[in-house]
């Protein structure tokens, strides 16, 4: 491994990090999706509140 | 219940891609050996390989929920084949960008036109590109559903188009790790690359799960709103 030009190196890490990324700013919009969810489940509970008494 | 069986599922097979995916980079960087032929930079291979193998599978799993839509006339099937090719395509960028740099280290150059392997996969990833602008520009209803299943059942006719590809073709820079002779990598190699493919699959289990639970609980909230307001 020592013998490898760090060009070399530079397009392993460029192409894992590639990856690693996207599952990273995957995760974070479901993440933002689940709390649109989250505070709309709530609006509905106090819409559902108020008709209903 | 169904959906704490389905929380179930999302959460073991999420536990399993992170075990599986930490497990292949640990083989991937020590313990497969550096290939003879293109030096560290094959190392790519143990991702992008795997990675253009689930897109394969997301796209042949987005058909088969087509097929159910326009078979049985299952609407839920509808969602779950628009998750599928969405995935498919998330996995084909990275397939694309993972090659690419690939290409870069081994070759000298981003892209070949000359590659068949290359093109053919260009036109199926944008070819799935396409079905996001015919699905988005119908209104949602049964006629969206089955114009979308059509156009899903089509693209997966491409899938073994790309994969023959490099078979197929008379002059290749593209490597052929696997024909008919089998993989031709060594014992380690094989395992490694085995791996990464049941982490990427476990991947992209999680994620369709996931995803998949938005949509419907998105639409149950949709159906609820219209109920109160």
């Amino acid at each position: 491994m020592t013998g490898d030009t760090p060009s070399e190196w530079q397009y392993v890490a460029a192409a894992y990090l590639v990856v690693f990324v996207t599952v990273l700013l995957w995760v974070a919009i479901i993440g933002a999706k689940l709390q649109r969810l989250q505070r709309e489940v709530g609006d509905l509970v106090e819409s559902a509140r108020r008709t209903h008494g | 219940m169904r959906r704490t069986l389905a929380a179930r599922s999302a959460a073991a097979t999420s536990a399993l891609a992170v075990v599986l995916l930490t497990l292949s980079i640990g083989l991937i960087f020590f313990w497969a050996p550096t290939d003879a032929d293109q030096g560290f930079s094959q190392r790519i291979f143990y991702f992008h390989v795997p990675i253009a193998l689930t897109a394969y599978v997301c796209f042949g799993w987005g058909a088969w929920k087509a097929l159910r839509v326009l078979w049985k006339r299952d609407d839920r099937a509808d969602v779950a084949s628009y998750v599928a090719i969405h995935q498919g395509v998330v996995f084909g960028a990275l397939t694309l960008l993972t090659g690419s740099i690939w290409a870069r280290a081994s070759w000298g150059v981003w892209w070949s036109w000359s590659e068949n392997q290359l093109v053919l996969f260009l036109v199926l990833f944008l070819f799935y590109c396409a079905y996001f602008m015919l699905r988005f520009s119908l209104e949602p209803g049964r006629s969206r559903a089955n114009m979308s299943a059509v156009y899903a059942l089509f693209g997966v006719v491409l899938i073994p188009v790309s994969f023959l590809a490099i078979r197929l073709s008379q002059k290749f820079i593209h490597p052929v790790v696997f024909n008919s002779h089998g993989p031709q990598m060594s014992g380690s190699q094989f395992v490694t690359f085995l791996v990464s493919l049941a982490g990427m699959l476990a991947l992209f289990a999680t994620l369709y799960q996931v995803e998949l639970a938005g949509k419907r609980l998105d639409a149950s909230l949709r159906e609820l709103r219209e109920l109160l307001v």
